[in-house]
């Protein structure tokens, strides 16, 4: 089985030989599957902000590997190819931040421009990328200033998709907006995992949003990755968990609750037709 | 890169040198500054590097930290020396074409260079050891003089206290744009000046914006918290004169006066 993404051994160290010195990453070994969309889980400071960044590059390790279809994205020289930036699209937390110009469609074509495509190619790419988003093409000559915060970020979001990224990683891509915003950005996302069929990565500490649409979920904690595996095989370690200071999705805890009080529930279930389906089957086993 | 730069950082810390009350940290380096342009022969440049050695180690400062803040100054460092050496008269000990190396020369260069680089060893370790906060506190409060002839001393110490404040947000907001814009494939390593200064755009757009946002942010919060400039206002922390400032005070007075003197004998 050959990984679109994997690490050996990452390791990366902040500000070393200062006071400062911070071990963000301490010996990582990730493996991501091609198609997958992949949950990112940690708090503050667990080093998942770090990581996302040596997927395509910007970070280099202090040792260890990072391995795109098979190939160290690093070569014997030290250099990383410019064409893993655009394999690996990376959409930074609160990407609205780095809009700079004075179209909306010359600002998702900033990615593509930098690819050196054609300019029909790249028009085609922008057209292609507003549609993903969700924005109305009538937008394309607009400032980007004059959106509000939502839109600013699916602007933000469709320069990186433009690019036509093999894996598309997005950091925290909900965070600061209200519920349905956050709903309409997660349902784009799925919708374009399903189009296109690239690889996702989301980024998040909100368990609940991630476990709906994830395959696979990955826990960091203090530079570590502490669980990997499907949502339940995660879920089935709430208590550790909740140890390292993350929730777990409020119908996980409803399930522990019951078993608490004496029922026999499968601990790992995260969606709430799964626990429908389990309560029923216990109340008619009874 | 960007994090590299450490003149100016601030080092937390609770030691001595830390303890010294901002105020006198700044006159202090004043006097440092002074004496060491008084400073003339090898005894008087000695006693002032042992002086400043002395600050380091109590400081508890890592000396690799303070080599690191000399890399900016290198080169003005390097051409001082070269100058001096080759254009300094004096008895020619060699000489090729128009190039002369003195006696005299060599004296000079080694004493300007000392002179810069104790300038600036003992210039950052101020900031190293002095939060933003206290200094632009001492600083105001040096100042204050100044407010009987309508000088905004005030005004001008929060300006500074804000600015500072805001230059490792900045640079840090700085480095998560450059990030961003790498991640879809900008390149601000290769081309022409005209090209890399294109480059530039699209990193000063976002922030600038952000630095306005900010500004207006920080703008209304100081408002909420009632901001109605120094009229009337209070300090939280109280600068108090104690015993190891009169301790740090005279000992670096009188080492610096015996310094000036000496200096005066040609030492």
């Amino acid at each position: 089985m050959s990984y679109i993404l994997e690490t050996r051994d990452l390791t990366q160290v902040y500000g070393a030989g200062t006071p400062f010195e911070r071990v963000a990453l301490d010996h990582v070994n990730i493996q991501v599957e091609k198609g997958e969309i992949l949950g990112v889980i940690g708090h503050t400071g667990s080093g998942k902000s770090t990581l996302i960044q040596h997927f395509n590059g910007l970070l280099k390790p202090t040792s260890g590997e990072v391995l795109l279809s098979g190939h160290s994205i690093w070569d014997e020289k030290g250099r990383c190819e410019r064409k893993t930036r655009f394999a690996v699209g990376l959409v930074f937390q609160y990407p609205e931040y780095q809009l700079f110009e004075e179209t909306i469609a010359k600002d998702i074509a900033f990615g593509p421009q930098n690819m050196g495509l054609s300019a029909s190619e790249v028009e085609k790419r922008v057209r292609e990328a507003m549609d993903f988003v969700g924005l109305d093409p009538a937008l394309a000559g607009h400032s980007p200033f004059a959106l509000s915060g939502g839109q600013k970020r699916r602007v933000a979001i469709a320069g990186v998709i433009a690019m036509r990224p093999q894996v598309l990683i997005l950091d925290e891509p909900t965070a600061g907006l209200d519920p349905a915003g956050r709903d309409e950005i997660l349902a784009q996302i799925q919708d374009y995992h399903a189009r296109s069929g690239a690889t996702i990565l989301i980024v998040s500490h909100s368990m609940e949003d991630i476990a709906r649409m994830a395959d696979r979920l990955l826990v960091m904690n203090n530079s570590h990755v502490m669980l990997c595996g499907t949502p339940r095989e995660v879920f089935a370690h709430a208590d550790e968990i909740t140890r390292a200071g993350l929730d777990i999705p409020e119908i996980t805890k409803v399930i522990r609750a019951l078993n608490q009080r004496g029922f026999d529930l499968d601990p790992s279930i995260y969606t709430v037709a799964d626990a429908v389906k389990a309560i029923r089957a216990c109340k008619e086993g009874k | 890169m960007l994090r590299d730069i450490t003149i100016g950082q601030y080092f937390p810390g609770k030691s001595i040198v830390h303890r010294v009350d901002p105020r006198l940290k700044l006159v202090l380096v004043i006097a440092m500054i002074v004496t060491l342009f008084l400073a003339s022969g090898p005894i008087s440049y000695a006693l002032l590097a042992l002086y400043i050695f002395s600050v380091i180690k109590i400081s508890g400062i890592q000396p690799g930290m303070v080599v690191r803040g000399l890399k900016p100054v290198v080169f003005i460092v390097a051409f001082t020396a070269i100058l001096n050496l080759f254009y300094t008269p004096g008895n020619e000990l060699w000489g090729w074409g128009f190039l002369h190396i003195t006696d005299q020369g060599i004296r000079v260069a080694i004493l300007m260079v000392l002179r810069i680089l104790l300038l600036i060893i003992g210039t950052s370790m101020l900031t190293y050891t002095t939060s933003p906060i206290e200094l632009t506190d001492g600083l105001e409060m040096l100042l204050s003089p100044f407010k009987k002839i309508h000088l905004p001393v005030h005004e001008l110490a929060m300006m500074m206290s804000i600015a500072l404040r805001f230059i490792p947000t900045l640079i840090e907001e700085t480095e998560k744009i450059i990030a961003a814009q790498k991640a879809r494939g900008a390149d601000f390593e290769s081309g022409s000046l005209i090209q890399r200064a294109r480059a530039m755009v699209p990193i000063l757009v976002p922030l600038f914006i952000s630095a306005f946002r900010r500004a207006d942010e920080l703008a209304i919060a100081m408002e909420c918290r009632l901001y109605r400039g120094d009229v009337g206002r209070t300090r939280m922390k109280q600068m108090k004169f104690g015993r190891v400032d009169v301790l740090a005070g005279t000992v670096s007075v009188v080492l610096f006066a015996a310094i000036i003197v000496i200096s005066r004998f040609g030492w």
